[in-house]
């Protein structure tokens, strides 16, 4: 299977681990990434708070570009890029007063559609079924909460992939490596988003919630599938050893890696050494059955 | 758009969005959700109502629109469906706009260092943008507990990532400021 491939920014800095995991795991499920040539940022999440037409053309330019270079489809990895390219296909589609503004911005034409997926999207295209033939290691030591957020979820009526409140998809990937998952509260309440540098505050206060609620509900680790997420409960667990009621540092992992794990790939090349939390000592107490050959 | 009566802020924001801030019936639904509320002096429902009421100095000063994290838990909950963080975004558009001194201004500090790195560069820059907000918003010591580590992880480019053609990225960000919309 080949698929179009918009990385983002974050995957070639903060995220990287995201990249490189998803990369070793795709291959290892014949999959092959054809990433958009000269692909730039989509504006998330700043164009659209001080320039609605600029957070529209931003995302337009890489569709136009996939387009261009054959791609029937694009996944996009980051919850963010996702919700943002989905968001401005729709309101060019929608708003034709719109589409010749963007259009004079770009100075190009926009014709037709790109399909759209996130992460979750693609693995559940590749199917369960595939995954658990190649898997080696059986994860059943290990206990997660599958945490979505906000931007793979909300709108759902416009995404069209899951519940806003409850959604499930990704319980559903993980039962294939054999992780137990758990039913909690705040698997879409917001961690804080983009508010990571300017009111840490806020980030640090709403990330510990989630990581809280988590942890009371039996998770051992905390699965995510947004860059954004991941450094919001990962990097920012640093600064909630000053809360008032204390913490206790829980291991925060992308889906690619978690799937990773169950298909036998190194943890150097999932980049599990590049979290702030180090998921070593989890790793080494839940993930050591093999699969029976 | 022709309207029976002058053109009011409340316009302004139907043309940005595409939705009459009228149609909400202020039930509060949003405002109960809202991950931010505990961090802002007005909940969102009152920002709508300050617009729907013609305050409109209330609604540019208000820190809310500026702390909306933009996780739309309103947009989804609401039983009028109207997109509350569209509003939110169109309010801060429109403050930028009219010049307003933003009531959060490191909120604006970080969202403008954001972008000028993709204006220069078409992609972010993270050692471009760290220098650009601790310039713009006098936070030097920000980060310092993690910075270093990121840097050893190799998780902050030191070199930015360019498309290939940067003036046609400037040329996109100036055409986009020219319009109005």
């Amino acid at each position: 299977m080949n698929i179009g491939y918009f990385p983002g920014c974050s995957l070639t800095g903060t995220s990287k681990e995201y990249d490189m995991s998803l990369r070793e795991v795709l291959a290892a499920l014949d999959v092959r990434l054809d990433e958009i040539a000269d692909w730039s940022c989509c504006g998330a999440s700043s164009a659209h708070v001080t320039n609605h037409l600029l957070s529209v053309a931003l995302p337009a330019r890489n569709l136009q570009l996939a387009k261009e270079q054959g791609m029937a489809e694009v996944m996009a990895p980051c919850a963010a890029c996702y919700n943002r390219l989905v968001s401005a296909q729709h309101e060019i589609a929608t708003r034709p007063e719109l589409k010749g503004r963007v259009e004079y911005v770009l100075e190009q034409k926009i014709d037709g559609a790109v399909t759209v997926l996130n992460i979750i999207e693609l693995f559940q295209r590749i199917g369960t079924d595939a995954i658990a033939a190649k898997k080696t290691l059986d994860l059943d030591g290990m206990t997660v909460a599958c945490y979505y957020g906000c931007l793979l979820v909300r709108p759902a009526a416009l995404l069209g992939f899951d519940d806003a409140e409850q959604p499930q998809s990704m319980e559903a990937l993980i039962a294939a490596t054999g992780a137990k998952t758990v039913d909690w509260n705040f698997k879409t309440e917001c961690c804080g988003a983009a508010h990571s540098i300017a009111r840490t505050d806020i980030v640090v206060d709403l990330s510990k919630k989630i990581l809280d609620d988590a942890r009371a509900h039996g998770a051992d680790a905390v699965i995510v599938a947004c860059p954004m997420c991941h450094s919001n409960l990962d990097m920012r667990q640093r600064k909630m050893k000053n809360a008032a009621d204390g913490h206790a540092d829980i291991p925060v992992l992308y889906l690619t890696e978690l799937i990773g794990l169950a298909l036998g790939i190194e943890h150097k090349k999932l980049g599990l050494d590049l979290h702030f939390i180090n998921p070593g000592p989890l790793l080494a107490r839940a993930a050591r059955k093999e699969v029976a050959a | 758009m022709h309207h029976a009566h002058p053109h009011t802020f409340s316009d302004d924001i139907a043309e940005l969005t595409g939705q009459d801030p009228s149609l909400c019936y202020q039930c509060g639904k949003c405002s109960a959700g809202c991950p931010v509320r505990a961090y802002t002096e007005s909940p969102p429902n009152r920002v709508v109502r300050y617009v729907q009421l013609g305050f409109d100095d209330e609604a540019l000063a208000s820190q809310t629109p500026w702390l909306c994290a933009g996780c739309m838990t309103c947009s989804t909950r609401c039983p009028k469906e109207f997109d509350l963080a569209a509003f939110m975004d169109a309010v801060r558009q429109l403050g930028i706009a009219r010049g307003v001194k933003p009531p959060v201004a490191d909120m604006r500090s970080f969202h403008e260092s954001f972008l000028s790195q993709i204006e220069s560069h078409g992609r972010a820059y993270e050692l471009g943008l760290v220098f650009s907000y601790k310039m713009a918003s006098l936070h030097l010591m920000q980060d310092v507990d993690v910075a270093p580590e990121m840097f050893l992880k190799g998780k902050i480019g030191v070199f930015p990532h360019n498309v290939r053609n940067t003036d046609a990225m400037k040329n996109i960000f100036r055409r986009a400021a020219e319009v109005k919309e």
